[in-house]
């Protein structure tokens, strides 16, 4: 690696704390990289220039004068869309929000803030964090800087290419129903759902209350680890958060030893793409070396999670989406005078097409009559879902399996076939619907023609195992070295 | 007015077959009172009526994408408190549910509300002639901003009162006559009122009512029903229920199949005295309930449920009763002085002061509360007033040494109304002092009595009401500061003195 290569969050806060280097520096350099990948990447919708250089100015004052400056010092950082830094238009990648501006700051923004995290720049995503591909941007596509053809991944497409393109260090992103976990694996990063209600949910724009968590990139799983422990600890802004302060890392193991990982059947198909089959039972022989047991379970309700999660996500999200009326904010369409036409034309004009989708189907299976059929029903079988879990975590600590059944996809290739997009985040929905803390990291490559696309492994643990799940993340990755290597396009952003 | 003692006073009719001609009134009663807390049910805003728009609001109440609600611990204890005075079972477990529609005044375009596990189930009103109105229910919700339509072509949502906290009872279809509903309401204002849970003043918008009214014969089954809105006063719920009752039967009685009852909302015109229908302005809405997903649900524990009890303090009923039995009071009074927790408050501190609970009775009712009622003020409106209990009290006791006779007394009394000063100060100020130096009256005495040998013969024959004629004169020269009892007695003693 050339001295200009990126660094990872550990690494660059520890030189701005020692002084080294300064929040200004690391700043201007990701500005300028910013700049530097934003015509290919097309994954930032807004830069907070003036906020970032500023917030690095007073933070390195501070140091000076010889203050504690956080254990975040001068990181610079990029939120998805859906995020709320005072000032700084978070628009959700759509129409209906453009120029919203929002009047407060989100609580896990803040909480970075005050560890010395520097946000610099707001990232391009699917439309209200509904997608797979970040296809549904109403601001254009995010491109995958492991091969500008391809998807890095959604919905959090631009926080993952951003850093995959080693312009930061770190980046924000929303899991609902794998929208971090997916992009992780999709552009060789970690990436980290949390337990539900580990981070404060106030100042994420909503899409599914009941699965949204804000969920972290890097490029090491010890990067994402710090972040979160950062943002999490009860917050009283949202009573659902989960009442205990932040949760403590786990220390290093010498070995795996007495672990006992869990293989779900149901995670192994037998349409799984061969590449990603084999380089998850790599990961996992990687980890039986290391003393790890593995153990075959099963989660035999996996097959109903799609369809109980597009019941559940789109019953939240078309009331969620009910206060996007043109009244209070966002661009106003006339209608005809009346209140009802000015509703229906602001809408209509300001959601895509699958976001229409979605408040449709949430509208239809909250509607009277359909009720117990599709609402009640998905929540029973999230029960079971969640049972499922339980009754194999009695015989095992963490369910490991692969956690996209592709590699990244070229872009158009299933943006016409909803249903085909939804399955890419089979195997991320389970951990969603039971709230269970889950990571991706990368295990492997495979080539496809010119390109070296990553793999993904999945771990999954029981509810508020977090410090397990990322002590195993680390432990693999100082097994292996599949998250060191970059991306072509980093190589080019950083000469 | 709350001065007259309607829930004493106006018995309740039992239906009367022959004023509804032969059908029975089936009506039920659902009524929204806003919580009296500090700031509103899910975010800190405080809540004032009349405040300029939009100026009590924040990111949670006009719905900021990604603001949440926290559920105000005061509004669900004073909630609870209102379910405990009114006799309800509170339930351990309840929970928030989203009620989606869309409207300008409802920022989030859903209301947060309880659909179908409210906190508090059951409990009920018994009126003064026996009959129970019980309750079905009462749930928590947010209430919503306003919609003001009356400045031109524009609609202006203020955004104040969204998400101020309200209860929202419902009675079972027990009340069967316009009478018993006024009744129910004031029991039932009087009731929060004391919890300490709601203002419940409809002018300010803090209590407002809508009424299921039909029909039946008996042993028939209930006809179709029509819910009344735009109540803004008990006296109009009742009066909209006569109308509507009047015009249910008469569309049954006429036989006429162009007139059909249907099941509609309609609104009262109370200047017209006539309900008009809102058909064409209300869809028929499917509001999409469904759990709310940013909330907990409400667990309500024994130590709780405890505090709120303790909280409560004494009601209405109990209070009444103790008037009474302890203070010596008629039903009658103990119904007007216990009709507002202030005016309670404000007899009690005065019977205690002035230590004569029935003087303390006869001069708030007599003077202070139809001075009150003439202005159109509410008897609650005592505790703003100039004179305090212990400014009465001190009157009373005056009044009781003689050193004041009645309309003096009264002429104080105005005084201190106006100027708040102490009756002591005023008694000498005006000069009131009665005067009961025997010899300054005696002198007068005996002036009145030169020349009246008609009187003084009558007297002597026994006729002592006839010196009656001889007090005005003494009063008179005295400048009405003498005690008329004590003028009569000297009179009476120099009458027989005479020879
Ligand atoms: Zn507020």
């Amino acid at each position: 690696m050339s001295a200009r290569a990126p660094q990872g969050v550990l690494e660059l806060a520890a030189d701005v704390r020692a002084r080294r280097t300064n929040a200004v520096a690391a700043a201007e350099q990701a500005l300028a990289r910013l700049e530097k990948s934003r015509g290919a990447l097309n994954a930032v919708l807004a830069v907070d220039r003036d906020g970032a250089l500023a917030r690095a100015r007073e933070l390195d004052r501070r140091s000076a004068s010889g203050t504690d400056v956080g254990p975040l010092a001068g990181v610079p950082f990029a939120l998805k869309a859906n995020m709320c830094l005072a000032g700084v238009e978070a628009n959700c990648a759509s129409r209906v929000l453009a120029g919203y501006k929002p009047p407060y700051t989100a609580t896990f923004v803040q909480r970075l803030l005050d560890a010395g995290a520097n946000p610099i720049a707001i990232t391009n995503m699917d439309e209200f964090a509904m997608g797979s591909s970040g296809e549904n941007s109403a601001y254009g596509t995010t491109k995958n800087p492991w091969d500008l053809a391809r998807t890095p991944g959604g919905s959090s497409s631009g926080s993952a290419a951003l850093v995959a393109a080693g312009v930061v260090p770190f980046a924000l992103g929303s899991d609902t129903g794998g929208s971090v976990r997916q992009p992780a694996a999709l552009s060789n990063l970690a990436g980290y759902k949390p337990t539900y209600g580990r981070i404060s949910r106030y100042g994420l724009i909503a899409f599914a209350s009941s699965l949204d968590q804000v969920s972290p990139f890097a490029r090491s799983v010890a990067d994402v680890e710090l972040v979160t422990r950062t943002m999490c600890g009860h917050d009283e802004r949202d009573t659902t958060s989960l009442p205990e302060p932040a949760f403590d890392a786990a220390p290093d193991a010498d070995s795996l030893r007495g672990l006992r990982i869990g293989v779900p059947d149901e995670y192994f198909p037998a349409t799984l793409d061969a590449a990603v089959r084999a380089r998850t039972e790599e990961a996992l022989a990687v980890l039986e070396r290391a003393g790890a047991q593995l153990v075959r379970v099963s989660l035999p309700h996996s097959e109903h999670a799609i369809a109980t999660y597009y019941v559940v996500a789109t019953a939240e999200a078309s009331s969620n989406l009910a206060r996007y009326d043109g009244v209070r904010y966002g661009p106003r369409a006339a209608g005809d005078g009346s209140l009802q036409s000015m509703y229906a034309a602001t809408r209509a004009q300001g959601f895509g097409d699958e976001v229409k989708r979605r408040i449709l189907l949430g509208t239809y299976v909250l509607s009277s009559g359909y009720y117990d059929a599709w609402y009640r029903r998905a929540l029973k079988v999230r029960t079971l879902l969640l049972r499922d879990f339980e009754r194999a975590f009695e015989r095992c600590d963490i369910v490991a399996g692969p956690t996209s059944p592709t590699a990244a996809f070229k872009l158009g290739e299933k943006s016409d076939d909803p249903v085909a997009m939804y399955l890419s985040d089979v195997l991320t929905v389970p951990a969603s619907l039971a709230g269970l803390p889950a990571l991706s990291l990368p295990c492997g490559f495979v080539a496809d023609g010119a390109s070296r696309l990553p793999i993904g492994l999945q771990l999954i643990g029981p509810a508020r195992a977090d410090a397990r799940v990322l002590a195993l993340g680390r432990h693999y990755q100082k097994l292996t070295a599949f998250h060191g290597e970059l991306a072509p396009l980093a190589h080019e952003v950083a000469a | 007015m709350s001065t007259t003692p309607a829930t004493v006073g106006s018995a309740a009719t039992a239906p009367d077959p022959a004023r509804w001609k032969g059908w029975i009134p089936v009506i039920g009663l659902e009524v929204h009172c806003q919580l009296k807390t500090r700031t509103k049910l899910f975010c800190g805003c405080e809540y004032r009526f009349g405040a300029e728009p939009n100026t009590l609001t924040c990111a949670v109440c006009t719905a900021q994408p990604g603001a949440l609600p926290v559920l105000n611990r005061e509004a669900l204890a004073l909630a609870v408190r209102a379910g405990l005075a009114l006799g309800a079972e509170i339930a351990p477990w309840s929970k928030f549910d989203r009620k989606n529609y869309f409207y300008c005044d409802l920022p989030k375009g859903y209301q947060i509300s309880q659909f179908d596990r409210p906190y508090c189930k059951g409990g009920g009103i018994t009126l003064a002639n026996g009959h129970r109105i019980r309750l079905t229910r009462i749930h928590l919700e947010e209430d919503a901003g306003k919609a003001i339509h009356d400045r031109g072509a524009q609609t202006l949502v203020d955004l104040n009162r969204a998400s101020v906290p309200l209860i929202e009872s419902v009675t079972e279809a027990d009340v069967r006559s316009p009478e018993e509903a006024h009744e129910y309401l004031d029991r039932l204002k009087e009731i929060l009122q004391y919890a300490g849970a709601s203002d419940c003043d409809m002018e300010k918008g803090s209590l407002r009512v809508d009424v299921n009214v039909s029909v039946h014969r008996p042993g028939e089954p209930w006809r179709k029903r029509v819910e009344l809105k735009n109540l803004n006063s008990f006296r109009n719920v009742s009066a909209a229920i006569e109308h509507e009752l009047a015009r249910q039967i008469a569309i049954y009685e006429s036989n006429d199949p162009s007139q059909q009852v249907v099941q509609e909302t309609r609104l009262f015109d109370a200047q017209a005295g006539v309900t008009r229908s809102m058909r064409g302005k209300e869809e028929a809405h499917d509001y999409r309930y469904f759990p709310e997903p940013d909330l907990l649900p409400i667990e309500i524990d024994a130590a709780f449920l405890a505090e709120q009890r303790a909280a409560l303090g004494e009601l209405p009923e109990a209070k009444r009763a103790r008037f009474q039995s302890e203070l010596g009071l008629s039903e009658y009074d103990a119904g007007v002085l216990t009709s507002s927790p202030a005016l309670s408050r404000w007899f009690e501190e005065c019977a205690r002061l002035c230590g004569s609970p029935k003087d303390a009775a006869n001069w708030i009712q007599n003077e202070i509360l139809r001075g009150l009622s003439a202005e159109q003020r509410p008897a609650s409106a005592i505790a703003e007033l100039r004179v305090t209990p212990a400014g009465l009290a001190e009157l009373i006791g005056l009044a009781h040494k003689g050193t004041l006779n009645v309309p003096g007394a009264r002429q104080v009394l105005r005084a201190m109304l106006e100027t708040g000063k102490g009756a002591a100060a005023l008694v000498q100020e005006l000069g009131l002092e009665q005067v009961s130096d025997t010899g300054a009256l005696e002198q007068w005495c005996r002036e009145a009595l030169v020349g009246k040998d008609k009187v003084i013969a009558d007297v002597k024959a026994g006729k002592e009401k006839a010196i009656g004629a001889l007090v005005g004169p003494v009063m008179k020269a005295s400048k009405g500061k003498a005690n008329p009892q004590v003028v009569t007695e000297i009179l009476l003693r120099l009458v027989k003195e005479l020879p």
